[in-house]
């Protein structure tokens, strides 16, 4: 296909995953700000007043930048599993393979619609939390480039669960059983400085402390881990999961019998 | 040319069905061409593969001259398919589902537009655009899929059973949109397991049974096969070679000896080819009429016909 013609395809592809998300705001949009705000409240406001500043910003700041990647990283993730899972149970997924598009096309149509919703709900996240904090940015590249990154990582993460996928179930075991748990101990609520030596090596196992600690630091300006090791870590995993997901759509992998 | 040619072509499923055992096909470019055979025949396999639905096991396919293989994205863009299953996002609206269509194409949304409200109109949809796609009846549905596969303007239309659940007065409306869409140059392959649709349209067949191809030329030669009748003679005495030699207006097969496979031919009637026997002093003791193959496959078919 023509460059051309593959920015139409890819603009297509787009447009139909932005607008399905957007079509159904209520599901897709709103619940992830609603538990967000929770946090804040319960967590941030009525609990941190009572924890000590950490690194001289309050507990409220601390935690915003994980609350918000936690939104971008559930969003992104559910977006796509759910989208292309759908699209094979009831087989319109034949429209995108029947035509011509090259399949890192397809990927990259319905990796950009995790992306959107996954930059969408992270902003209106961001947005809110100024209602209990003030907001300290400082270094604007660390911000976009790890919100950017880690929606681009737990889409394709999203795609190959829905590769996977024989059945709805097959949907929300990854979530429930992997993302949900190594999101929560990915220090969104705690610097693994205060944890004990074992825990803090068991920390630096899990991929999401460096995407939240790196997405922190943007913010804040320090981290429990090394920014560069954090930013190499996302650009590695993106390219394997890429490269997994690019192979399983040539194979035909759960695609074509 | 050949829109499609198809060689030696072999699948086998995961489960170890081998669906396809060597199935070659030629169809030409402009052809009308019906593939028919019983449920389980291999149809649907055959057009998975074709479009890209389906790994193949083994053999070449060719589209327009362009190898499956080499260039399948060359491949796609000749093809527009219907297949058996309706499979759009049943929550997507009408119009949507042919612009998006166009969109994976790489055509300009502007044109798709217009295309698609050509085409809507053409299948008498433009009504429903708006409309999800699950609120169509069965019948509108199948126009939509048609709709979708002919947004790109194919080469090359390949339907899927595309009447089966259709009503009957629907079902001749699709055959005369068919014909004109063939008639404006698109080569068209649809498969059925109705033998009046494939009578009343195509112009070139093939009939595939257990994953291979038993038949495949003319309509018009198959349906003088199948007229063509046959009949199985037992004799009193062996029949010598000279006699056997000097009967005219047939075809004869020794089966044995005292046994005769006889099929008619040049609008003979049994009453001259007996006449002819009688004549040799050649004594008839039985004779039963003996079904061909095809008419078995043909009886299949049509059960298959009237469990709908
Ligand atoms: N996805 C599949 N997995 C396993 N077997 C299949 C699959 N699809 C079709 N078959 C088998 O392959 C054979 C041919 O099926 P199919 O091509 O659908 O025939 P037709 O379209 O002529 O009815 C059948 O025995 C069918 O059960
Ligand atoms: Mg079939």
């Amino acid at each position: 296909m023509e460059s051309r013609k593959i920015f139409i395809a890819f603009s297509t592809m787009v447009r139909n995953e932005v607008s399905r998300f957007l079509r159904i705001w209520m599901q897709t949009l709103i619940p992830p700000v609603i538990t967000t705000v929770l946090y804040y409240v319960i967590f941030g406001s009525f609990i941190g007043s009572q924890i000590a500043p950490i690194h001289g910003f309050s507990y409220m700041q601390f935690i915003v930048p994980g609350l918000v990647m936690m939104a971008v990283i559930t969003s992104s993730f559910s977006n796509v599993v759910g989208s292309f899972y759908f699209s094979k149970f009831q087989r319109s997924i034949e429209e995108l393979l029947v035509s011509p598009m090259p399949f890192w096309v397809l990927i990259a149509g319905y990796i950009t619609g995790g992306v959107v919703r996954g930059l969408l709900v992270g902003t209106i996240t961001l947005l809110v939390s100024l209602f209990f904090t003030h907001l300290v940015v400082s270094n604007i590249f660390f911000v976009l480039s790890f919100i950017l990154l880690t929606a681009i990582l737990f889409s394709l993460a999203g795609l190959l669960n829905g590769l996977y996928a024989k059945n709805f179930d097959g949907i929300s075991i990854f979530p429930t059983f992997v993302l949900t748990p190594l999101t929560y101990l990915g220090g969104i609520f705690y610097s693994i400085a205060a944890l004990p030596p074992f825990w803090q090596s068991m920390s630096k196992l899990n991929p999401i402390l460096y995407m939240i600690n790196g997405f922190r630091y943007g913010f804040l300006g320090f981290s429990d881990v090394s920014v560069a090791v954090s930013f190499w870590i996302l650009v590695v995993c993106i390219s394997v999961l890429f490269g997994i997901n690019w192979h399983l759509f040539r194979k035909g992998y759960g695609l074509r019998s | 040319m050949e829109a499609l040619s198809i060689q030696n072509l072999k699948k086998t499923y995961a489960t170890g069905v081998q669906a396809l055992q060597g199935v070659s096909l030629s169809v030409l470019e402009g052809d009308f061409f019906a593939l028919l055979g019983p449920n389980g025949a291999g149809k649907t396999t055959i057009i998975g593969i074709v479009t890209g639905l389906v790994n193949k096991t083994a053999g070449t396919v060719r589209i327009f001259g362009d190898d499956l293989d080499v260039a399948p994205e060359r491949t796609r863009v000749h093809i527009g398919v219907v297949p058996q299953e309706f499979n759009f996002n049943i929550f997507e609206k009408v119009e949507n589902i042919v612009v998006s269509q166009a969109g994976y194409y790489g055509i300009p949304r502007a044109q798709a537009m217009r295309d698609a409200e050509v085409l809507l109109k053409q299948l008498g949809l433009w009504e429903k655009r708006d409309a999800q796609s699950r609120m169509l009846s069965g019948g509108m549905k199948r126009r939509l899929m048609i709709a979708r596969a002919l947004i790109h303007r194919p080469r090359l239309l390949i339907l899927d059973e595309p009447t089966a659940g259709v009503d009957i007065e629907l079902r001749r409306g699709m055959w005369e949109f068919l014909a004109k869409i063939n008639n404006e140059g698109v080569t068209i392959i649809l498969t059925t397991h109705y033998l009046e649709e494939a009578e009343q349209l195509c112009k070139n067949v093939a009939i595939i049974n257990k994953g291979e191809i038993i038949e495949h030329g003319s309509m018009r030669e198959l349906l003088s096969t199948l007229e063509n009748e046959s009949f199985l003679f037992y004799l009193k005495d062996p029949i010598s070679d000279v006699v056997l030699g000097a009967l005219q207006h047939c075809d004869i097969h020794q089966v044995d000896p005292t046994t005769l496979e006889v099929t008619l031919k040049d609008g003979a009637r049994l009453n001259d080819f007996i006449v002819q026997l009688a004549r040799a002093d050649v004594t008839i003791q039985s004779m039963r009429n003996k079904s061909n193959r095809l008419e078995e496959i043909f009886l299949s078919l049509i059960s298959g016909d009237t469990r709908e």
